[in-house]
């Protein structure tokens, strides 16, 4: 069918350029392998885990940075675990803004986690965005009668 | 590997099913590595700490849930960085109890410290593992347990010298060599392997 075709090539295309910024890596494509008929959803499974994982840790990381006296390695260990999680998923922007953030950690630098935080959760909602276009574009394919296209 | 060859590994050989112990704080990584070694034809018993690990072995004190027969475990995985007890802790833990020290442990980690390797290898871990684990570093381990890992105290020749054709694991290297135990000290002099020249590499 055409329709198929159309979104198959929509999900290619989308693929590839969330891979091209950078905003997926090579771990995403590892998931999708981790995937087959007896486990279906895993890939979306491990994702949503990830959505409900960082948006506490966000709470959590404003949180200890508007505390009177800031904990630096409180800060610290709540971006390692962001960086740690958003590694599994293959959310490259997400995990290198955490580096960056662990190095202000480091120097106890708060207007520099201030602003990481910021970026951090800019970077978040874009690829939490992008992963829900995916997974939207792959429940269309199915939909349609279609197979989802094996990426990479 | 392709996805087809998945399910024909897993068919019903039931003898050779080991069952790996994970342990890991994240509750997104447990869920990737009860995948991976599920996938690897392993039954897994994932748990979120040490502590947590150490009770289900039975060796905190309170009785374990299942008689040790039962829950035999062929293999710990554990990450290193874990709020409480990190997964060096639980190592030694495991190495210095006598019911189950020849259980091998294999230790996973985001970040790269040669310190942190060769001390959780010093302290007898099987392999350090960089997050985040392949299918690959997974199969690896199910070709270790095939060897009989879990009957060895020491694993014949762990290092050899630096090799860029080497996989990711400290374990691939022994594929060649006998068995045979080597002692302590004589490890001491290996040079480092794999694992720890792809680490090298990337930084």
């Amino acid at each position: 069918m055409e329709i198929v075709g159309q979104l198959q090539k929509q999900f290619v295309d989308f693929s590839t350029s969330l891979n091209h910024e950078g905003f997926l890596d090579e771990q995403y494509l590892q998931l999708q392998k981790l995937q087959d008929e007896s486990n279906p959803d895993f890939v979306c499974e491990v994702v949503s885990l990830f959505f409900d994982d960082s948006e506490k840790l966000l709470n959590n990381l404003a949180t200890a940075l508007q505390q009177q006296v800031v904990d630096f390695k409180q800060v610290d260990a709540h971006v390692h675990q962001f960086k740690g999680s958003s590694s599994s998923i293959g959310a490259q922007r997400v995990k290198n803004m955490c580096v960056a953030f662990r190095n202000f950690c480091e120097e106890k630098n708060l207007d520099g986690c201030l602003r990481c935080l910021q970026q951090l959760k800019h970077e978040y909602f874009l690829v939490k965005n992008k992963l829900e276009t995916l997974f939207r574009l792959e429940r269309q394919i199915v939909e349609a009668g279609g197979t989802v296209p094996v990426i990479g | 590997m392709a996805v087809e060859d998945i399910g024909s590994g897993c068919s019903s050989s039931g003898d050779q099913e080991f069952h790996v112990l994970a342990v890991d704080d994240s509750i997104i990584d447990r869920k990737v590595i009860e995948r991976l070694l599920k996938i690897s034809c392993c039954k897994v018993t994932a748990v979120e700490s040490g502590s947590r690990a150490l009770q289900y072995l039975g060796i905190d004190g309170e009785r374990s849930s299942l008689g040790f027969d039962e829950l035999k475990v062929n293999l710990i995985i554990t990450d290193y960085s874990m709020p409480g007890m990190t997964g060096y802790e639980l190592l030694k833990k495991i190495k210095g109890s006598t019911k189950l020290r020849k259980i091998p442990v294999v230790i996973m980690s985001s970040e790269n410290i040669l310190a942190r390797i060769d001390r959780c290898l010093e302290e007898g871990a099987e392999d350090f593992l960089m997050k985040p684990v392949q299918l690959s570093d997974v199969e690896r381990l199910r070709d270790f347990m095939l060897r009989g890992g879990e009957d060895r105290e020491v694993v014949g020749c762990k290092r050899k010298t630096r090799d860029d054709s080497c996989s990711s694991s400290v374990l691939s290297c022994d594929r060649d060599h006998p068995l045979s135990p080597i002692s302590v000290s004589a490890m001491a002099h290996c040079k480092p392997i794999s694992k720890r020249s792809r680490l090298l590499a990337t930084d």
